[in-house]
């Protein structure tokens, strides 16, 4: 199973994708993932490979073999697109930060849902900053994006509940937990 | 018991199960996390952040003769700051392990280049390990401490970004006790006179053929055989490519790929219809197997620049065009300098000025990016001190503009020795120290300037003015970035002074805990905003640009230097 995880800095891209690695050790997987830190942490583009299955080479996935793709932002979907699978999903939240050439107005945002549609039907938009906002903490998107994820993958709940449990600090646990399951109640 | 570590992780892991009693490293990326890691989980290791690399690997060596296992990472580029104490260390008596870890950048996503340093094991006749994952980065450190002892030599660890920053399973070991400390003189072997080294180096040419018969028989060199139509020679991240992309393949797997194994890759090539080596980077076990006189392919199909994948590899062995589709013209998310960076105000200053900027290391660098195109140098560490005393000692006076920007953790690895230079040999040039109290690009580590050591205590007090003063320059003025009005009558007096100047741009960087900021956004005043765009020119990602007005988002801190420059009075609130 290949899964990209792609949004910009400072969305919990990092700590979703250790997440979903520790899920997969946990269900017996050989799993590896990989993403670039440094320069790309300040509104850069952030992006996450995670790879589980009995025995993972690579790292990093090759392009045309991604079997989900989870973006936290809208843009940053189109880029990734190469990496797909036919037939994977791609889960998009809907929310749209602009990058620098668009906010100083020298480019447009781009059609993000049109370039998607030209590649695939299998895509989903989920709400998951308004998710998070309507629980009061908006940094819990990663953990509703996370519940979409899930009901793509293991049906274990427990065992994603546990992981995000060991994952995160004691006084934003539940919050997360909630927003985990608000994750896997959207269709 | 298994864990989830990234490659730096399981090094510094492997740092702790091999009883290691000394870290030395200068933060680097992708290089950082291995004593961050190892001050934050391991305290009974002594770690320490250093000055630069060449410090860090001499202070490991002095660990090393006092009979500890010693330990000293760095990026590739830092190893060529270390590589004088590298090159003559191998001649040496390496008495407790020595390990010089060097983590590579293939792609650049972090470095001014993309030497290989495999390349450097070579040069010194030191043994070249490659870990291919993150459970053999942890086996490869403790394996290289027993071979730095058997055979009386550092070894070089070398990862990629790929190895030092991609997670897998590693089953954690039992840690071994660390040696005892003691005082031992060995003078024929660590006074490096030419007698002495003179009898030394045969000692490191006996030890490579030694070295080269331990490579035959290491378990980290081994031979897989599949289909034997297609025989592939690879290692680190490269054999992981390779494998995955020819899963029928043969393999020989080189986890010690310097001295590489002759027998092994003779009785491998033998056993192999088409033999080709696949590596990041260099053709460096290719140009060995070639020494052997055994034909192969490699870099007449392998790329040369950037990182390898599993698709690269399978295109370029089966000669395929690159496939896909023309790639979307995306709107790019470049990194940049954050909401109420100091920097930005000081190098507003400079421009202002017409000042040709000559850059160095740092964030500050991002300062090349269009809308502020400041920087217009940048080589390596400390050099742009030394840019701008050759440009201005050519151009003469009259024609000067030349000033310099350096960081404060930059300055104290490598900018001073400039400095002292520049006023011992009259310079004219203006420099100016960014001094925002941290190593900001890697993530905010201490260094000598704030005292504040890797276990959190804090030493010792630079008065940085003095220090600029010790080092021979007497113009010397300390302003806030901030008030850009006064930066830039600063750099106007310091570009007039018959001599070096120096200006220390005081404040903390915007993502530090300790800065106190207003933290209270600016806001637009839409009636009086012109549209001008003057205030875009700072390259702020919390101003944007909407039916030709400015808009301030909710991520300004308030900072002000979009304020001090607006020509029109339009920005607001309290700073």
């Amino acid at each position: 199973m290949n899964v990209i995880m792609a949004g910009v800095g400072g969305q919990g891209i990092i700590l979703a994708s250790d997440i979903l690695t520790e899920v997969a050790m946990r269900h017996g997987y050989d799993v590896k993932k990989s993403e670039i830190h440094g320069m790309a942490q300040r509104g850069g583009s952030v992006m996450s490979h995670v790879r589980f299955s009995k025995q993972v080479f690579s790292p990093i996935i090759p392009r045309g073999e991604c079997d989900i793709l989870l973006s936290f932002e809208e843009l940053e979907t189109a880029r990734y697109l190469e990496f797909l699978k036919p037939g994977a999903w791609i889960v998009i939240n809907r929310y749209r930060l602009p990058p620098p050439t668009v906010s100083i107005g020298k480019e447009e945002y781009p059609d993000v849902e049109g370039i998607v549609r030209e590649k695939t039907q299998r895509f989903m938009f989920v709400e998951a900053d308004n998710i998070a906002l309507s629980l009061g903490n908006r940094r819990v998107l990663n953990s509703v994006l996370l519940g979409v994820l899930s009901t793509l993958l293991e049906p274990d709940v427990a065992t994603w509940e546990e992981c995000i449990a060991v994952k995160l600090p004691e006084k934003v646990r539940d919050i997360n937990i909630q927003a985990f399951r608000k994750g896997r109640e959207t269709k | 018991m298994k864990k989830i570590l990234s490659g730096n992780e399981a090094i510094a892991r492997g740092a702790m199960e091999a009883g290691v009693r000394f870290a030395s490293a200068y933060p680097g990326t992708p290089s950082t996390e291995i004593l961050e890691t190892i001050a934050k989980e391991f305290p009974q290791i002594h770690a320490e952040w250093t000055p630069n690399e060449k410090v860090a690997l001499e202070v490991a060596a002095g660990a090393s003769y006092a009979g500890a296992r010693a330990l000293a990472a760095m990026k590739h580029v830092g190893v060529n700051v270390a590589a004088d104490p590298l090159m003559t260390l191998p001649y040496t008596y390496i008495r407790g392990g020595l390990v010089l870890v060097s983590a590579d950048d293939p792609d650049l996503f972090s470095s001014q280049n993309e030497q290989d340093n495999r390349n450097y094991a070579r040069f010194a006749k030191i043994p070249m390990m490659e870990p291919a994952s993150s459970a053999e980065a942890k086996d490869f450190v403790k394996a290289a401490y027993r071979l730095s002892e058997e055979f009386s030599t550092p070894v070089m660890l070398r990862t990629t970004t790929r190895i030092s920053h991609s997670k897998g399973i590693v089953e954690l070991g039992e840690p071994e006790d660390p040696a005892e400390a003691s005082l031992e003189r060995h003078p024929a072997e660590w006074v490096m006179l030419p007698a002495n080294a003179r009898r030394r180096h045969p000692v490191i040419e006996d030890r490579l053929k030694r070295l080269t018969d331990f490579s035959n028989s290491s378990r980290f060199n081994f031979i897989e055989i599949n289909d034997t139509s297609m025989g592939i020679i690879a290692s680190g991240a490269a054999y992981q490519y390779a494998r995955e992309a020819f899963p029928d393949a043969s393999f020989l797997k080189l986890g010690l790929s310097y001295p590489i194994p002759d027998l092994l890759v003779r009785e491998f090539a033998a056993k192999v219809k088409d033999l080709w080596i696949v590596e990041e980077l260099d053709p460096f076990i290719e140009n060995q197997v070639r020494e052997l006189g055994i034909e192969c392919h490699g870099k007449d199909r392998i790329p040369l620049c950037g990182e390898l994948s599993p698709d690269i590899v399978r295109d370029a062995v089966l000669g395929a065009e690159k496939k896909g589709a023309k790639p979307l013209n995306l709107p790019v998310r470049p990194p940049n300098m954050c909401p109420g960076c100091p920097h930005r105000g000081i190098l507003w200053a400079l421009k202002k000025n017409k000042c040709f900027i000559a850059g160095d290391i740092g964030c500050y660098t991002l300062g090349f990016l269009p809308p502020l195109d400041a920087i217009d140098t940048c080589l390596c560490m400390g050099a742009g001190i030394n840019h701008a005393h050759g440009m201005s000692k050519v151009l003469g006076d009259g024609k000067r503009k030349i000033a310099a920007v350096i960081g404060d953790s930059t300055f104290f690895h490598s900018g001073m020795t400039g400095l002292l230079n520049l006023a011992y040999n009259r310079g004219v040039a203006l420099i100016v120290i960014l001094d925002n109290r941290t190593t900001a690009m890697t993530g905010a580590q201490d260094h000598p300037g704030t005292g504040v050591t890797l276990d959190g205590s804090k030493n010792i007090d630079i008065d940085m003015e003095g220090l600029v003063r010790a080092l021979g320059i007497n113009w010397v003025q300390s302003i806030d970035p901030y008030d850009v009005a006064m930066a830039r009558q600063k750099v106007k007096e310091a570009l007039e002074q018959d001599g070096p100047a120096v200006i220390i741009s005081s404040a903390p960087c915007a993502l530090l805990p300790s800065r106190k900021v207003p933290g209270v956004p600016l806001r637009v005043d839409a009636d009086k905003c012109t549209g001008c765009k003057v205030c875009l020119a700072i390259g702020c990602p919390s101003i944007e640009f909407k039916d030709k007005k400015a808009i301030i988002l909710d991520t300004c801190t308030g900072c002000g230097i979009c304020k001090a420059i607006c020509p029109f009075d339009a920005i607001g609130g309290d700073v």
